[in-house]
């Protein structure tokens, strides 16, 4: 088997699985700063798939790509702490408020600027809006077969791919060609932790609006070791089409939220006397509750 | 006016219940919007389908019928549902949130360039004023979802970009026949006419469906225990109380993560949404990413040593102890009353 290009594409969410109470403002708007953020936790499961196929066929490349805020260059050096080789950042301000659909295209714009691509890969879903739509609609603009849910791929050759897919009830195994574009699910292996060695090699890797005009300890390091400097770019970079992005490029759009209260009404508090359980029941036979 | 589609999943000659759910709901909005409901139907051997399809009140039915559209792939079923909605021109477009539609409505949203709302729980029609253009759209559809782990409800709305389209999650709307005598008009699909060869590069090779026992779903009495339960033996005692109600044993999200039961039996926003008449929620806390798929129930009972658990704020009955205690008394005194 030829050395592979694959692509992880990955996103920094804030970790809805810990919401507290204060992570809603009193408006009912979600209130971003209480909220940590995490590594997506499907896009771990996909970048370890990768990796994994990395192990398999030697001198296969993988690319990790991101679209976010600034920060978010946080998951890229976190891959090359795990193992990837390269992390590409795709940030602007006007990227900003992008629904699934311009999320896509401008993810595309970045894939197509490579030289060449053999897998896309990514998670399922995104813990932050769960649509599990941006690889479908990835795959349908690059005009390559998809493969939703992978657990395990079972062979790669020159011919193409065997994967197993999980689905709500049951599994399935398909073949596809190559390139084809994956999305990858949870019930798939964890993500290998970081590497000692590749922390200390990358921890000092930036993108160029990381780096500070007076930081000269990182810019001389930079200029040494050029693998340090992450790619970063913007509209411009990928010649996406202004109205195809951020907010502009968004069909959906928010009308209003409204935060979930939970109803109080009066319970009935009981003991764990016979007397209170044995009321209960019978109540709940009289009512025809149970019967 | 612009009709409503749905896209039906199919299997064996049967309507999977989430067209079925979504066929209720797409003909409450049309009665609403006062246009006609459509329905697209891709499977094999659809002899005398629209039975199952005309009830909801379908005006017509698109009826693609060939042995490659089953099982469901991707890219033909894309190929057709894509071609007819060009075609067609609907204003709205719905898909069940699961394993096809999940799958299956992004790629078309991106071939449509238009915008797609997941995992919608309710559908209605509004309007809605754009600042910007001074202009208020009316009789948008308003896609309302949970969002953040369910700690909000989004209302999702699209006015310039149609079709509007939506995946619904499953079991959360109701089935409905609007009429057993309703007449559709049925179009056939060719097939071959629309779908390419390079539609069929991905090969099936093996393929297990499990005809799954549990149905949470349609379970009347379900006995659900958390992360409070503490151990796999302990949701024996859970199993016990079920079965003696004519319950379902499920889980939350925690006691999945745990270990203590099957991960079909995951109840709340990332497992299944249930509406039951009896919910007895032993050791759960209530996180939101649980209440979100249970707080429909019409009895709730709370059997937690916390007396300040949060789920107790939704419940009827707050049994403050321990389940291990609770719940054999419970099972002693049904048994001593029931008739």
């Amino acid at each position: 088997m030829r050395p592979l290009k694959i692509v992880v594409l990955i996103k920094q969410v804030p970790d809805t699985r810990h919401v507290g109470p204060d992570a809603m403002k009193p408006d009912g708007t979600v209130n971003r700063g209480k909220l940590d953020t995490v590594f997506n936790p499907d896009d771990l499961h996909a970048l370890e798939l990768a990796l994994n196929l990395k192990d398999r066929i030697p001198e296969t490349e993988v690319t990790v790509m991101t679209m976010g805020p600034r920060r978010a260059a946080d998951i890229i050096r976190d891959s090359l702490y795990r193992g990837a080789d390269n992390g590409i950042m795709i940030s602007d301000k006007r990227f900003g408020g992008a629904d699934t659909l311009a999320t896509s295209y401008t993810l595309v714009k970045a894939i197509e600027k490579l030289p060449s691509y053999d897998i896309i890969m990514g998670g399922r879903q995104a813990i932050d809006g769960d649509t599990a739509q941006v690889g479908p609609q990835c795959a349908e603009k690059l005009g390559i077969p998809q493969i939703t849910y992978v657990e395990e791929v079972l062979s790669i050759t020159n011919d193409g791919v065997i994967a197993k897919r999980r689905l709500s009830k049951g599994v399935e195994t398909v073949s596809s060609p190559i390139p084809c574009l994956m999305t990858v699910h949870g019930a798939s292996p964890a993500c290998r932790s970081k590497e000692a060695k590749r922390v200390m090699k990358y921890k000092y890797a930036r993108t160029n609006s990381e780096i500070r005009r007076n930081d000269e300890f990182i810019i001389a390091l930079h200029s040494k070791r050029p693998y340090l400097t992450i790619p970063e770019w913007g509209v411009e970079d990928i010649g996406a089409d202004e109205s195809k992005i951020g907010l502009s490029g968004s069909p959906t759009k928010v009308k209003s939220v409204e935060s979930v209260v939970l109803t109080a009404s009066e319970a009935k508090v009981l003991s764990e006397s016979d007397t209170d359980i044995e009321g209960m029941i019978k109540e709940l036979i009289e009512h025809h509750t149970i019967g | 006016m612009k009709s409503i589609f749905v896209y039906c999943e199919v299997e064996n000659q049967k309507v999977a219940d989430i067209s079925q759910e979504l066929l209720s709901t797409g003909k409450k909005l049309a009665v609403k919007l006062g246009c006609q409901l459509e329905a697209m139907v891709f499977g094999s051997q659809l002899d005398k389908i629209e039975n199952q399809v005309s009830p909801f009140g379908v005006d017509k039915i698109y009826i693609a019928d060939n042995k490659s559209l089953e099982p469901y792939r991707t890219l033909p079923h894309a190929s057709l549902t894509t071609h007819l909605l060009k075609k067609e021109d609907p204003q709205i477009v719905l898909f069940g949130a699961t394993s096809v539609g999940r799958d299956l409505a992004p790629r078309i949203a991106s071939a449509l360039n238009c915008g797609l709302t997941a995992d919608t729980t309710i559908l209605d029609i509004g309007n809605h004023f754009v600042k910007k253009e001074k202009k208020e759209y009316q009789n948008l559809l308003y896609a309302i979802r949970p969002a953040f782990g369910g700690s909000i409800m989004a209302n999702i709305i699209n006015w310039d970009q149609h079709p509007q389209m939506a995946t619904v999650r499953e079991g959360v709307m109701k089935k409905e026949v609007f009429d057993n005598n309703y007449k559709s008009e049925i179009v056939e699909v060719d097939v071959n006419s629309i779908v390419d060869e390079k539609d069929f590069v991905v090969k099936i090779i093996e393929r297990h469906i499990e005809e799954s026992d549990v149905n949470l779903k349609e379970a009347p009495i379900i006995v659900a225990g958390g992360y409070g339960v503490g151990s796999k033996e302990n949701f024996e005692l859970l199993e016990e109380l079920a079965e003696l109600l004519g319950g379902e044993v499920g889980g939350s999200r925690a006691a999945v993560d745990a270990g203590f039961i099957d991960h079909d039996r995951q109840i709340g926003q990332t497992g299944t949404t249930v509406r039951p008449k009896l919910y007895i929620a032993a050791g759960i806390s209530g996180a939101i990413q649980h209440t979100a798929g249970m707080q429909d129930a019409s009895m709730i009972i709370s059997i937690n040593n916390d007396p300040e658990a949060p789920i107790n704020s939704l419940a009827d009955y707050v049994i403050q102890g321990d389940l291990e205690v609770v719940i054999p008394k419970m099972i002693k005194f049904y048994k001593a009353n029931a008739k």
